[in-house]
């Protein structure tokens, strides 16, 4: 593999036109990924879903160089009729379309990033792969005190087009003092057998408002690894909702740095399997500033021979107190062959704080089953609606109607 | 090197008959120690190359480090294996002699002194009470048919119930601490409990003679044949100033078909003075294994010593409808830290499980609850409630919750609570308007929280365990 990543990537370098501080960057993270390779189960992160077997079990070995000269063709009846959006249409990695049609657009500054964040002290080398291999980072920056006037709607398309096997992608974005944005990410996946690996920056200033909605649906055999990475400063709100279901693996990692006072950060998520799929949430929410505050809520609703993980992490830091963190994983095994894993996990330094979390996992409960059989309904309907109501409560935490009665028809849950 | 050290087993062997006072295993840990250890106990053979077994696998295993409460890297060839009981002469001849701090924790907890003095060793006439005590209550056992003696007597004496169930719940393959254990172990407590008996007392290593000098490496094996009730109280109430740095022991707990065990433990052992200098390293694997149906086993333990605690008392539910239990408060002030929790392994149909943890973290400590729940594919109808509650004194102190949950079955149900917290100013108010001191108001606040552990515990022990909450968070608040 080592060999394929490095003629990939000299192809890669030679047939794009990055600066030189951008090629020395892709460098250092190739050479951070080629140390540390795909991470394993040897990895504490990675304990329940070991991406380096389901690879190569599922793909086999990988292919890097991605041609980023080839333009794509973007067929308009995707997109999403019901609301008014804007849409940035990403095909095969490549951001084939972005358009603000509804913004004022000197309110909006729209830039490639030259200088991107390495991590070098994560041990998480999937985001060193990610800068090494991604096209340029676009950086949407929303100016002081502006607010979205629509959603965006991020068009994640992959064709059978694709020639790489690995699919990189990386975006950014700035919300400066009280300004706000509404943002879909909408799977639309064609292509199989594809590592797709995405990162999302998100920096969150004063009073800013984030709302993100992630979905997953259409059935495919790609795996996935989404980390989306909020920091917030004061006041500010985040809030992300993931809906996954289609893909055959997704690993969903948040990361929340709450770094101002009264920010708060909402996760919420669902899981909804069936046949041999493995998904994953994991979130991460540091609480290193007083008077912050998380929450996360997940279900799962497993089929067939599905697994699903939630690992959720809240960290308090001795600075933060007053804090009210609290998370719940709840889920519901259908069949035998189910599995459903957790590690819901506290660290706590700060004694002020209020921190709880919960977490429940078993089967429809048979009383339920009766009572709604003995009122005339048979046993599949009856499941059904036990099962609508128990996700329902996930998606009732949208906080913003016409998206949350869009997403409602796009999952089916009435 | 090897020659000589080989020649000085030799010496050894010979000389301890004769010269028991002085008595010791060279340093450090090598075949010929083992090969030492096995002939002066005078064991079978086939006990001996079962420890050389675990020997070779120790040279593969490596020392784990995932635990959260890190701690100097200890030299295993730079400790005795084996020491042979302090004499009398060694010991202090009164308790004038005794650390007055201890003296003083003593008359809190309201130990009688006798016990006192039997507690540190101190040199007792024939006459004394616990001795003639503990005659009796040996001839009822007895006469029950009940089996209660140090290991190394059950091996002599019992060989085939050892060889039968010794290293059947912790194998020789299991990780670094156990198998160090099933090595190098010197000494322990071996209980059997014949079919359809039930013990008319509670157990514990205070009754058992020669008891309290079993050193670092303990073994202890409980089987509790089908359809017996055993109850067992392991440690002392009492502050003990265990020279001794590392502490590895392990305890093999078995329940047949209906049988139920119940394991109680009071850790209170030298945690180190103020500034984290010094104190155990309590590094024990406790595993309990429900072999049959209808068994029963459960687990409390109070702890409340040790510089760093580093133990999750498990159990196997391998028999159809059986129960494991865990109870646990741990309390940890000024520089002490423990990484403690259980593990509940559902193999069985109908099989059910509960944790209740609550932990305590004051001063500059480190709390961590770490546990597992694993419910496997054949355990059917298998439920798990567990409630993992932390209070925090301060912040320079942490708490911490690492549960695993894995759940392979539909049929089953997991629920899992944890909160973290610190003492509400309310309540504080309230008990000081009635007239408490702050300290008083603490100590009955925190009594109320481990309320539910409290009560699992054996009568006497719960008044001592009570008290002991309370001496432990002492100078933790204002």
């Amino acid at each position: 593999m080592e060999q394929k990543l490095k003629t990939d990537f000299d192809k890669f370098i030679s047939t794009s036109n990055f600066s030189n501080q951008e090629i020395k960057l892709k460098k250092e993270a190739l050479d951070n990924f080629l140390k540390n390779g795909f991470p394993s189960r040897k990895l504490e992160n990675w304990k329940f879903s070991d991406i380096k077997q389901i690879i190569q079990k599922n793909i086999g070995e990988l292919t890097f160089y991605n041609d980023y000269n080839i333009k794509n063709e973007i067929n308009d009846e995707i997109f999403i009729k019901e609301i008014e959006h804007n849409k940035i249409v990403i095909v095969n990695g490549k951001v084939e379309r972005l358009s603000f049609e509804h913004e004022e657009s000197d309110k909006i500054n729209l830039t490639t990033l030259d200088n991107f964040n390495q991590n070098p002290n994560d041990d998480n080398s999937l985001l060193s792969l990610n800068n090494s291999f991604s096209n340029k980072i676009y950086n949407i920056l929303v100016k002081k005190n502006y607010s979205f006037k629509k959603p965006i709607i991020i068009y994640q398309i992959t064709n059978e087009k694709v020639s790489n096997t690995n699919i990189n992608f990386q975006l950014n974005l700035d919300l400066e003092e009280n300004s706000s944005i509404k943002i879909i990410n909408l799977s639309d996946d064609n292509s199989e057998k594809n590592f797709i690996n995405n990162l999302f920056n998100f920096n969150l200033g004063k009073n800013a408002i984030l709302k993100n909605y992630k979905i997953d649906k259409k059935s495919n055999t790609n795996i996935k690894y989404d980390y989306s990475s909020i920091t917030q400063k004061e006041n500010s709100i985040s809030e992300t909702f993931i809906f996954s279901s289609g893909s055959d693996y997704i690993k969903n990692e948040v990361s929340c740095n709450l770094e101002g006072q009264y920010s708060s950060a909402f996760i919420n998520g669902i899981h909804l399997l069936s046949k041999n799929k493995l998904h994953e949430i994991r979130t991460n929410t540091n609480h290193s500033y007083e008077n912050t505050k998380s929450y996360q809520l997940i279900k799962s609703v497993i089929d067939d021979s599905s697994k699903s993980v939630y690992q959720g992490k809240i960290y308090v830091d001795s600075k933060a107190q007053k804090t009210d963190g609290y998370q719940l994983s709840k889920a519901v095994l259908l069949n035998e062959q189910a599995e459903f894993n957790a590690k819901p996990e506290l660290e706590i330094y700060a004694d002020d704080v209020k921190c709880s979390h919960g977490s429940a996992s078993g089967s429809l409960d048979d009383n339920s089953i009766f009572y709604l059989m003995s009122r005339g309904l048979n046993q599949t309907t009856a499941k059904e609606l036990l099962i609508n109501g128990f996700l329902l409560d996930v998606v009732e935490k949208i906080t913003d109607d016409e998206i949350k009665k869009l997403l409602k028809n796009m999952i089916g849950l009435n | 090197m090897r020659d000589k050290q080989i020649e000085d087993l030799k010496d050894y062997k010979y000389g301890f008959s004769t010269d028991i006072e002085s008595f010791k295993a060279p340093k450090g840990l090598n075949e010929d120690v083992i090969r030492f250890i096995s002939n002066i106990k005078k064991e079978p053979d086939w006990l001996l190359q079962w420890r050389l077994k675990a020997f070779e696998r120790l040279k593969v295993l490596k020392e784990p480090n995932w635990q959260k409460p890190k701690y100097p890297k200890i030299d295993y060839q730079d400790l005795y294996y084996y020491s042979a009981p302090k004499s009398f002469k060694e010991k202090p001849k009164n308790l004038e002699d005794l650390d007055p701090r201890l003296l003083e924790t003593y008359k809190k907890l309201g130990i009688p002194l006798q016990e006192q003095k039997r507690l540190n060793g101190i040199a007792v006439d024939a006459v004394f009470d616990s001795v003639s005590v503990a005659t009796t209550f040996k001839d009822t056992l007895t006469e029950k048919g009940i089996i209660f003696c140090s290991i190394s007597e059950a091996i002599q004496k019992h060989p085939d119930l050892v060889k039968k169930y010794l290293g059947s719940v912790i194998p020789i393959t299991d990780h670094f601490f156990a198998t160090l254990n099933s090595a190098v172990f010197t000494d322990g407590s071996f209980v059997y409990i014949p079919p359809n008996v039930k013990c008319p007392m509670e157990l514990s290593t205070y009754f058992r003679i020669n008891a309290s000098d079993t050193g670092q490496f303990e073994r202890t094996l409980i089987i509790a044949d089908k359809g017996s009730y055993v109850s067992y109280l392991e440690g002392c109430t009492a502050p003990m100033r265990d020279e001794n740095q590392l502490h590895a022991a392990n305890v093999e707990l078995i329940a047949l078909d209906d049988a139920e065990i119940k394991y109680s433990t009071v850790q209170n052992w030298y945690p180190g003075d103020k500034d984290g200098k010094g104190g155990i390293y309590n590094f024990v694997t406790k595993r309990g294994l429900c072999k049959g149906k209808n068994s029963k086993i459960s687990w409390t333990q109070v702890e409340t010593g040790s510089a760093i605690t580093w133990k999750y008392p498990s159990c196997i539910l391998k028999g159809n409808n059986s129960i494991g239990e865990f109870y646990s408060i741990a309390i940890t002030n000024n520089h002490q830290k423990a990484d403690t929790g259980t593990k509940m392994i559902h193999l069985g149909k109908n099989t059910k499980s509960k944790i209740i943890s609550k932990g305590i973290s004051a001063g500059k400590s480190d709390m961590t609850y770490r546990g597992l729940v694993d419910i496997s594919k054949n355990a059917f109808n298998s439920t798990n409630y567990t409630q993992c509650d932390s209070l925090l004194m301060g912040n320079k102190c942490g708490a911490h919750t690492v549960p695993y949950i894995k759940n392979k079955n539909s049929n089953s149900n997991i629920a899992h609570e944890a909160t973290t917290s610190k003492i509400s100013e309310d309540q504080l108010h309230y008990c000081q308007q009635r007239g408490l001191n702050q300290e008083e108001a603490v100590g009955l606040i925190v009594n109320g929280f481990c309320k539910e552990v409290l009560q699992q515990l054996p009568m006497e022990f719960a008044v001592e365990a009570q008290k002991l909450v309370g001496i432990s968070l002492e100078g933790s608040v204002g």
